[in-house]
């Protein structure tokens, strides 16, 4: 479905995002996890296309989607893939909807421009979606302007919009961290049933290793714009080799024997401007030698998982 | 919903009415100097004098005269020019054309000249139209309308001889008070929708708008213009009352009737009924225009019909 290999991203000569490979088919579910500023959401306006709103451009690699390259694709293309058969869910709803626009007529328009829907039918569609996404009132709520409902409810009208069409992938960029977190947990589960009762690809960005060992299948961890691990969950979760990785399965909160304490990485991620040498992550690793300042790791593959470091797999 | 917020909208214009013309029946009765000393004959005696104030009410307490005018102006009576010796009404509503007019087309002018350079200078891509509108925008902000009033008198008028020089016949002799009045317009209006563009553009929600796939054509005039237009249509309304009391100097060089110019003449010669009438109709047009503003606004923002109601 989709297939990502050695994408990188540039905003000027300045460069936050490289070598980032990944795959994902449909019925999958593939977390990204990294910190603020690790390249996550890079990744995935690089794949809606979105990037030239910032002036970043995709700088080498490819993106290819349902057997279609996507970083030559031309706009027009492009526009009827969006929405049409990617879907967005962005980070913060209390933003992310038209605020002069009824509820109604922004979700409509998604299956007017791509399903050629009529006004009515494209209603009716609407109010079949918000039905499905346990929205009370639907008819009702299309009336409605955004000021008028909570964010719990817009993330559901954008996941409406996402879904308006009926796309094949779903990119959900930290869809919950606006939200309280019992809102947090309806929207991950939401997500979770649509994945599985549409046969969808969802991409899912978040800074929640517990969101993702709940709901994903693969996960890729990000480092300062890399992928530094990737692999089926389980394994990942498991027996991580990356010493960020082990740090990050280390910070889940998690029932805790008598004076274990949870851990914390010390230190802070390194931004575009300054990145370190070699290896991104060696100033705050515990496992940092020589070789670490000066050259970067390559992913490794082994098995259905891939490390990014000199070191992997040695324990700290 | 909408016509709540109309009703408490206009509810508010009372207070508002009538500390205006407090404040205009005091500025003018604070002038120094009185009419009565442009009416009268050169060796006319201090009784002669007397009889005239009488007449005219000027020896009253100023709260009564205050009462008076007030009371009268509630009947439609605006009273009687005192040096023109003719009722006010009829002046302003002899004058009011002309200056409705000139500001109608002003208005007009500048808002659609306006918010097309605004939206270029925002959209554009070429670095030379870009500078070109900019440049535009800070040369009509600038430059007084006096002074390109008298320039257009004598490029336009004198020697290309394209448009009179004055006057008010035909509608030849608008199109340089236009574009002089316009021309500061389009320059504020420009900039306001260049820069409403551009931070609408910037919102959050339009990223999600490209998501759903819509084209930028579409996001533009069905998204970022309505939102553009807000802080625009804020402007446009104030600017109402502005062309209207801001052309006083434009009509006066153009030597156009108006309100303007008749204003201006009544300050001249104290002639305390004209002038509280010329400046009442002015406040009138500034107060109309932030209703109509108001309105307009809350007619495109669901959010401020709520929270004012």
């Amino acid at each position: 479905m989709l297939e990502v290999k050695d994408l990188a991203v540039a905003f000027g000569s300045v460069a936050p995002l490289s070598g980032v490979t990944f795959s994902l088919a449909k019925g999958e579910t593939l977390g990204i996890v990294g910190e603020s500023g690790s390249g996550k959401s890079l990744t995935a306006m690089s794949i809606m296309g979105l990037l030239s709103m910032s002036d970043g451009r995709v700088t080498a690699g490819s993106i290819v989607f349902d057997g279609q390259e996507l970083t030559t694709l031309a706009e027009p293309a492009y526009c009827k893939l969006r929405g049409g058969r990617i879907g967005l869910i962005t980070q913060n709803p209390m933003t992310s909807l038209d605020p002069l626009k009824k509820i109604g007529t922004q979700v409509d328009s998604v299956a007017i421009l791509h399903l050629g829907m009529s006004k009515k039918a494209a209603r009716a569609n609407t109010v079949d979606i918000l039905a499905t996404l346990r929205i009370p009132e639907p008819a009702l709520i299309c009336e409605r302007y955004p000021h008028q409902m909570s964010g719990g409810m817009k993330q559901r009208i954008v996941i409406a919009m996402a879904l308006a069409a009926d796309p094949d992938l779903l990119i959900a960029d930290e869809p919950t961290t606006a939200l309280d977190v019992t809102v947090q947990a309806q929207i991950i589960r939401l997500l979770d049933d649509l994945v599985k009762q549409r046969d969808l690809a969802l991409l899912l960005i978040t800074h929640d290793m517990s969101v993702v060992a709940q709901t994903c299948d693969k996960v890729v961890v990000m480092y300062a714009g890399r992928a530094i691990e990737q692999g089926p969950v389980l394994e990942i979760f498991d027996d991580p080799q990356h010493p960020y990785t082990q740090a990050l399965v280390g910070c889940i909160p998690r029932d805790l024997g008598d004076g274990e304490k949870l851990t914390s990485i010390p230190g802070t991620v390194p931004t575009v401007l300054n990145y370190p040498s070699g290896c991104k992550f060696h100033p705050r690793c515990a496992r940092n030698q020589d070789i670490c300042t000066t050259e970067q790791p390559e992913l490794v593959r082994n098995g259905d998982s891939a490390v990014a470091c000199h070191f992997a797999g040695a324990s700290t | 919903m909408l016509l709540r917020y109309i009703f408490f909208r206009v509810l508010m214009l009372i207070p508002v009415s009538i500390s205006i013309s407090v404040v205009i029946f005091m500025i003018v009765h604070l002038l120094p100097g009185d009419p009565i000393d442009n009416l009268i004959r050169i060796g006319s005696s201090p009784d002669d004098r007397a009889l005239l104030v009488t007449k005219y009410g000027l020896d009253q307490p100023l709260f009564v005269q205050y009462f008076r005018w007030l009371g009268a102006m509630f009947q439609g009576d605006f009273g009687e020019a005192i040096v023109l010796r003719r009722p006010v009404a009829d002046l302003i509503s002899q004058n009011l054309p002309y200056s409705l007019t000139l500001g109608a087309m002003a208005f007009a002018f500048s808002s659609i000249v306006g918010i097309i350079l605004g939206t270029i200078s925002a959209t554009t891509r070429s670095a030379l139209m870009e500078q070109f509108v900019r440049g535009f925008i800070l040369l009509g902000s600038t430059v007084p309308g006096f002074w390109l009033a008298l320039l257009m008198i004598l490029f336009f008028a004198v020697q290309l001889q394209m448009f009179p020089v004055s006057g008010a016949k035909g509608w030849d002799s608008l199109v340089l008070p236009v574009l002089t009045i316009g021309f500061g317009g389009v320059a504020l209006v420009a900039r306001v929708t260049r820069v409403a563009l551009m931070d609408a553009r910037r919102e959050d929600f339009v990223t999600l708008l490209h998501a759903k796939g819509l084209s930028s054509g579409t996001i533009l005039f069905r998204h970022l213009m309505p939102h553009a237009m807000l802080p625009v249509v804020t402007i446009l309304a104030l600017r109402i009352g502005w062309i209207l009391g801001g052309a006083v100097t434009v009509e006066f060089v153009f030597g156009r009737p108006g309100l303007g110019s008749l204003l201006i003449r009544a300050l001249g010669q104290r002639d305390y009924p004209v002038v509280q009438g010329c400046l009442l109709m002015l406040a009138l047009a500034v107060m109309l225009g932030t209703l109509i503003g108001d309105v307009a606004q809350a007619a495109m923002d669901p959010r401020i019909r709520e929270a004012k109601t």
